[in-house]
């Protein structure tokens, strides 16, 4: 009985690892994704973030000025992609692939040149890392929690506050915002920075408290699980955090049935486990399972005047 | 704030803003060589000898560029059609898949001229099927394309992997890859066949695919603006009310240019496996897809301004390789932030600039410019 006990804990607390980084990316994507701008550059975003996150908890030998250097980075490519989709009216899409192909080569160069390890920071140790704060084996530290508290956190912006109403109207129908004298570019700005908030607490998650420094590529497309997450999600906080979870179950049944041989199945291919999150959305995507609809003016810039 | 913006001249729009928009990503790369502590003018001298220096590297240069004109044009064909195709790094890798199987069933059997056609053919077929997936969601189910190309892309080398390290390793081999090809599925390499015709250059990985990507340069111009589906499609893209008026199906439209791009990417894996690395390896598509976009974007979805933009891109690659070599602080990677910048500003900031360049080119406002 014991076993299973510890079984269902161990697993609970590697789902909760996984998915912790998930959760805070997909929240910020929401605030992106509800007031119309589209954000495939979250991986980007993320991977800036862990890097900036690693190599200043290096320098300065704290973990929380490597928080804030995650957040300011990821705020940074999150402003570049409002420079170019809010102001410039550029394509979304473009943009945030843009964003993702300048993450994956800025942080190798750059951590090539300031630390000369083929693109990874020094191992992190003791105050430069976030340690766990009640349950010493299960990596339960601050972020953790604090993606737990952001899932509330977004529905309550989202769903009862007026900026939450002004953030939804303005992905639906930002002509009907223009016309009641609200910026809709100001909406959409303060949205993307949310975003680069939440995927900045997401990449230092992976660099500075999860894993033991930056490696290259290392949010490994885990920035699209979480855009996957939010479809799957149908746009709302607490249906994608549940598919975060299911995400992150499935990642962490994918290491556990490494090589072991399931009854009656055989040995189940790792590569299968950890493409379903994929081929989910895709499903559910054809409409298959329910029916996920975007925000209406999700991808289109506004134009003021025509 | 209301004045009236004239529109820029077409040479302009053609050729300028490109130059502009080059210029600008150029710029921002030498503020990023500088703080790594590289001296910017330095980098880009490297940089352009490396690229064609010497003749082994525009060889190099030009095998860069085969590639670059496959996933340019895949991208450009989708474009037209008013789809974005994010999916060219998976069709890529499954269209390899496809030549690779090919040409493992059957290159004990057949001669070279039966066998390169028949893996160049099997290339585009696989290719155009991964793509046919997303393109029907997005034609019956109503699925975004750019999401499902996205899922598909990571659907692909999950694939990959597994068919890799599980059924098609070589027997005996530590890493995931196939046998190697016979001699009768290799694509012959540029320097053996001049050296044939009695002209010495130096060995580099270019090979005859080069002629592949300029038949699909010409068979993309001709399709999209000579034959009556390339006009549908180019309808379709512009204006898929007036498409469906002219009696267009847009479902069968989607299909057909997805299924064109996808293919057009899948002959990335010609170029790679037949050309360079003669078996079936991992991970050989290497950004090419998400590059195309850049191509695209900057060639203005024309062939012409494609094969001038790939030509760019492989420089690029190319130099790029050689900086690396030669100043050690600046490492390859250095390649694909450029590409990344190029996106920004040809794509996602093209508008940027040009404000400015009306304000040089057009200065007369106001009274003249309306009437």
């Amino acid at each position: 009985m014991d076993d299973v006990l510890t079984f269902v804990f161990l697993m609970l607390a590697a789902t909760l690892r996984v998915a912790t980084p998930l959760v805070l990316c997909a929240m910020g994507g929401l605030f992106s994704e509800r007031s119309g701008i589209i954000d495939v550059g979250l991986e980007g975003k993320m991977l800036m973030a862990a890097f900036f996150a690693a190599a200043t908890a290096s320098l300065t030998g704290s973990a929380w000025w490597g928080v804030v250097a995650a957040i300011v980075a990821a705020q940074a490519m999150a402003l570049l992609h409002g420079f170019a989709c809010i102001t410039h009216r550029g394509n979304q899409v473009v943009s945030g692939v843009a964003i993702n192909i300048v993450a994956a080569g800025l942080t190798v160069v750059l951590g090539t040149a300031w630390f000369n390890r083929g693109g990874q920071t020094p191992a992190l140790v003791g105050d430069q890392r976030l340690m766990p704060l009640l349950l010493p084996n299960a990596g339960d530290n601050v972020l953790v929690y604090l993606a737990l508290l952001s899932v509330p956190l977004t529905w309550w912006i989202v769903e009862r506050t007026r900026f939450g109403l002004r953030l939804r109207a303005v992905g639906e129908m930002p002509l009907a915002v223009d016309t009641a004298g609200i910026s809709v570019s100001w909406l959409r700005y303060r949205a993307v920075l949310l975003c680069g908030l939440f995927a900045g607490l997401a990449g230092a998650y992976l660099s500075i408290a999860q894993n033991a420094g930056f490696g290259r590529d290392m949010t490994a497309g885990q920035g699209f699980i979480a855009l996957a997450a939010i479809i799957f999600g149908k746009w709302r906080p607490f249906p994608a955090f549940g598919a975060c979870l299911l995400f992150g179950l499935l990642d962490a049944i994918a290491i556990r049935l490494q090589g072991v041989k399931v009854p009656g199945v055989g040995e189940v291919p790792v590569q299968l486990i950890q493409a379903l999150p994929y081929l989910l959305t895709v499903f559910l995507l054809a409409g298959f399972i329910g029916r996920a609809v975007a925000p209406r003016a999700a991808g289109v810039p506004y134009a003021k005047e025509h | 704030m209301s004045v009236p913006r004239r529109p820029l001249p077409a040479w302009a729009e053609i050729a300028v803003l490109p130059l502009v928009n080059i210029a600008l990503a150029l710029l921002v790369v030498g503020v990023i060589v500088r703080v790594i502590g590289a001296d910017p003018l330095q980098a880009l001298k490297l940089l352009v000898v490396g690229a064609i220096g010497s003749s082994e590297s525009i060889g190099y240069t030009l095998y860069y560029t085969t590639n670059f004109v496959f996933t340019g044009l895949a991208v450009a064909v989708a474009f037209h059609a008013g789809l974005f195709n994010i999916g060219g790094e998976g069709q890529a890798y499954i269209g390899g898949l496809g030549c690779g199987l090919a040409v493992l069933a059957l290159d004990r059997f057949l001669p070279a001229p039966l066998m390169i056609p028949l893996a160049i053919l099997a290339a585009a077929l696989f290719g155009a099927a991964w793509a046919a997936v997303p393109a029907w969601l997005q034609a019956w189910r109503g699925s975004h394309i750019v999401i499902t190309t996205i899922m598909f892309n990571f659907l692909a080398a999950a694939l990959m992997v597994y068919l890799m390290v599980n059924v098609l390793i070589a027997p005996g081999s530590m890493t995931p890859q196939s046998r190697g090809f016979a001699a009768s599925a290799s694509i012959p390499a540029m320097h053996d066949v001049l050296a044939a015709i009695g002209i010495r250059v130096a060995p580099s990985a270019l090979n005859l695919s080069i002629l592949l990507a300029v038949l699909c340069c010409f068979g993309v111009w001709l399709f999209l603006w000579h034959t009556p589906w390339g006009y549908a499609l180019r309808t379709m893209g512009h204006n898929p009310d007036a498409a469906v008026y002219a009696g267009t199906n847009l479902r069968h439209m989607t299909m057909l240019a997805m299924c064109l791009s996808g293919a057009l990417a899948g002959f990335v894996g010609v170029n790679e496996l037949m050309g360079v690395h003669h078996r079936l390896v991992l991970d050989f598509p290497a950004g090419y897809g998400f590059a195309g976009i850049a191509v695209a974007l900057m060639g203005r979805s024309h062939p012409l301004g494609i094969v001038l933009a790939a030509l760019l891109f492989g420089a690029l690659q190319q130099g790029g390789a050689e900086l690396a070599f030669e100043i050690p602080t600046i490492t390859r990677e250095m390649v694909v932030v450029i590409q990344g910048l190029i996106i920004l500003f040809s794509g996602a900031l093209v508008n940027m600039p040009r404000p400015w360049l009306q304000l040089i080119l057009s200065p007369r406002r106001g009274g003249e410019g309306v009437k």
